[in-house]
């Protein structure tokens, strides 16, 4: 700890890490776009396609320059972004092709111009293939104000057109229609993600420049289903994960630091695979097995009501009778360990009684009238779906298709059609009617039921 | 043979052996598949001299497989949990790509392994690590072992001609028919897996994509027949390598860079000038085809 204290002091090591934070912040940003445009390998071509460019640079300039080798680099990651496009375009070779094609045959030839440089170059060439694997360690002061400035741009940028990129990443048709230039917006934002790429090849390097715009991207997208709050969070986890690969990297020598930065990315990532609250695994299960929970819970108490309707029917209102599992299962299918945990809950809940001695279940009065609604909506619900071109469209039914909040009209349809196929669940009323609960009609109790 | 001789015959061998292979990735649309395990195939050379504590062939045969094919499994894990396939690859290879650098950089010390060699390759130093099989010098260790990964190519490709084919141009009905698709899936996994390794040592981790690539993309503009895309495919691959060989000693620069960059020129040239889908072809037939409907005006 106290180490890691004293380098914090070291102002070499806060250059540094400036640099990784903001390298980190743009490079989520604008790979949040890249990633719902289904660009990510984008991003991996555009890094490899600027080592020729790099070297390009240091050949005309003679010397090591950040800036010369910025543009250098931004240059040939056009040109291959251009060039995949063209073959896209102009040949029957799909996408996955021509990204493999453009960045394998680039870094081919960035390969040949990196050995050329070694054997004939003058002057100072060593730290050229740095950029390879990125050594974060090598940036100094001026390196770190044009990662800054161009990270700062990147940002503004995204932040002012924000709404015109948030349209043309979901749906650049009406982008299109509705006058924008979807054209010149594509072009600026292909722009962006070669500037991102470009000032991360000094600290990532060309290979691992691609993790950089997906992981934090893909990351954020388990948490979150808003554009603006994705992004933001992108940019938090690519920051985190460029400070953690710094400060292992510069803590022990010798590691590459772009892999460090990458393996903190990853660690988040898996984080979020697994705990997410939109996409995680784990949430999904949860979400999963309490759908699965509520299901048993209305199955059972859908059985026991059925069961007890035909008992009162069959002694005229006198008796509910009681259950075995066995039967309970029988009618309804469920688990037995599920079945189980619902019973106990109902238990609770004091809507089932069970008799200790021969494990029969039976309803409580409170049971009763909770299943008799729940029964009722099944029912109902089996009405609709019969005569569904009956009934005219509404909104009531996407979703949770609660058919008791469904409008009056319709329910009073299909609560007439439930008593044509006497299909009407009337253990309520019949269990009513022996306890003179309800001297009124037959309707009325079932209508007084709802609620 | 010659110093000379054993590098192009090596060169040849990857042309063709990746040729082929390639073929299937581009018909079945995973050509980045190929970036992704070429890249991850350094974790199973990494993990397997840290486990067995030799570089022998056969070790690094089978990390590489098993990475390789776990790296297709994770992909397709990811992918059927909902993340979209382009950013499963890339987030799959990298993370695993970055393991394999790291744990190469914390062993430094006791691996004989150079990440720089690992991902360019040195095909000029191939002649001298020779093969000695009693006592007798069989030529390059390379040689052999991109001959071996050939032949389970060409076997594997005979074997499974028709269900290769039917998998890579229609794969619902291949799955109809009762073809195991998942099968041919994973065997072309590790198909591209010993690939990767065996010529991982002549042309490196990462330049090994665009022999696979490239001869693929240019026989798939020059041709609409299967059997003919793959001979074209190998027969473009071996002519890259020795354009490449003999361009590199030319200007005395990385042979298997050049390798690389002749698979692009072709596929340039392929690109324009392809009698069926060339650029300067389409354009005479449409200028043929514009004159023609003047004349009837």
């Amino acid at each position: 700890m106290e180490t890691v204290l004293n380098m914090l002091q070291d102002p070499n090591v806060q250059w540094v890490l400036l640099g990784t934070i903001l390298l980190g912040i743009a490079s989520g940003v604008i790979g949040s776009f890249a990633l719902l445009r289904k660009q990510s390998l984008l991003g991996d071509a555009m890094a490899h396609a600027a080592l020729p460019g790099i070297c390009i640079a240091f050949l005309l300039y003679g010397a090591k320059s950040m800036s010369w080798f910025l543009i250098g680099a931004s240059i040939s990651g056009l040109i291959g972004t251009y060039c995949i496009q063209a073959i896209i375009k102009h040949s029957r070779i799909k996408e996955d092709t021509a990204i493999g094609l453009v960045l394998s045959v680039f870094f081919g030839f960035g390969i040949v111009l990196l050995t050329y440089i070694q054997q004939n170059g003058s002057g100072n060439q060593a730290g050229l293939d740095s950029f390879i694997f990125g050594q974060a360690a090598a940036i100094v002061g001026l390196d770190v104000q044009i990662i800054s400035v161009i990270a700062f741009v990147l940002i503004f940028i995204t932040f002012i057109l924000f709404k015109e990129l948030k349209l043309i990443t979901f749906d650049p048709q009406f982008a299109q229609g509705i006058g924008l230039p979807v054209k010149w917006l594509n072009g600026l934002l292909m722009t962006m993600i070669v500037g991102a790429v470009v000032i991360g090849l000094q600290a990532v390097g060309v290979i691992l420049m691609a993790a950089m715009l997906i992981t934090p991207a893909i990351t954020a997208r388990y948490w979150t289903e808003r554009l603006d709050y994705m992004v933001v969070l992108a940019g938090i986890v690519g920051g985190v994960s460029g400070v953690v690969g710094t400060l292992l990297s510069t803590l022990s020598r010798g590691m590459p630091t772009g892999p460090l930065i990458i393996l903190a990315a990853t660690l988040l990532f898996l984080f979020s695979l697994l705990f997410g609250t939109k996409k995680g695994i784990l949430p999904k299960m949860v979400k999963q097995w309490k759908v699965k929970r509520l299901i048993t819970r209305e199955n059972v108490l859908s059985s026991l009501y059925e069961l007890s309707e035909t008992t009162l029917k069959e002694s005229e209102g006198k008796e509910m009778g009681s259950y075995s599992f066995q039967q309970v299962v029988e009618l309804r299918p469920v688990s037995s360990l599920m079945l189980l945990a619902v019973i106990k809950e109902l238990k609770k809940e004091g809507l089932l009684a069970e008799e200790q001695a021969n494990k029969q279940l039976m309803l409580t009065e409170k049971g009763l009238e909770l299943a008799h609604e729940i029964v009722l909506k099944n029912r109902l619900l089996d009405m609709y779906l019969m005569f569904e071109s009956k009934f005219p469209v509404s909104n009531w039914r996407e979703g949770s298709m609660d058919l008791l909040n469904g409008p009056k009209e319709i329910i009073d349809e299909l609560r007439a059609l439930l008593k044509d196929f006497g299909r009407e669940p009337n253990g309520l009323f019949l269990y009513k009617k022996k306890r003179k609960l309800g001297n009124k009609g037959f309707h009325s109790a079932v209508e007084g039921s709802e609620g | 043979m010659s110093y000379e001789g054993w590098i192009i015959l090596t060169g040849s061998l990857v042309g063709i052996t990746c040729g082929l292979t390639g073929c299937f990735l581009i018909l079945r649309r995973m050509a980045m598949l190929a970036d992704a395990i070429s890249h991850t195939v350094l974790l199973g050379i990494v993990g397997a001299y840290l486990v067995s504590n030799s570089l022998d062939g056969i070790y690094m045969f089978a990390g590489a497989l098993v990475v390789g094919l776990l790296t297709a499994f994770f992909i397709q894990l990811l992918h059927s949990s909902g993340v979209q396939s382009d950013a499963a690859i890339g987030v799959v290879f990298t993370s695993l790509f970055a393991l394999g650098v790291i744990l190469v950089s914390l062993y430094a010390g006791r691996i004989h392994l150079d990440v720089d060699h690992a991902l360019m390759g040195e095909i000029a130093f191939v002649p001298w690590d020779t093969l000695t099989i009693a006592g007798i010098d069989v030529g390059p260790r390379a040689v052999w072992m991109l001959g071996a990964v050939l032949i389970i190519n060409l076997a594997i490709i005979l074997l499974f001609y028709k269900e290769l084919k039917i998998c890579s141009f229609d794969p619902e009905m291949a799955l109809a028919i009762g073809i195991p698709v998942m099968f041919m899936h994973y065997l072309l996994m590790g198909m591209l897996s010993i690939t990767t390794v065996a010529s991982f040592d002549s042309v490196g981790a990462i330049l090994v994509v665009a022999m696979l690539i490239a001869p693929g993309a240019s026989a798939y503009l020059l041709t609409d027949k299967l059997s003919i895309m793959l001979l074209l495919s190998a027969g473009i691959g071996v002519a890259s390598a020795v354009l490449g060989y003999y361009a590199a000693s030319l200007f005395n620069v990385s042979i298997s860079g050049m390798m690389a960059s002749m698979a692009g020129i072709l596929f340039i040239l392929t690109f324009f000038l392809s009698p069926k889908h060339g650029l300067v072809m389409k354009w005479f037939f449409r200028r043929s085809l514009s004159k023609e409907s003047n004349g009837l005006q």
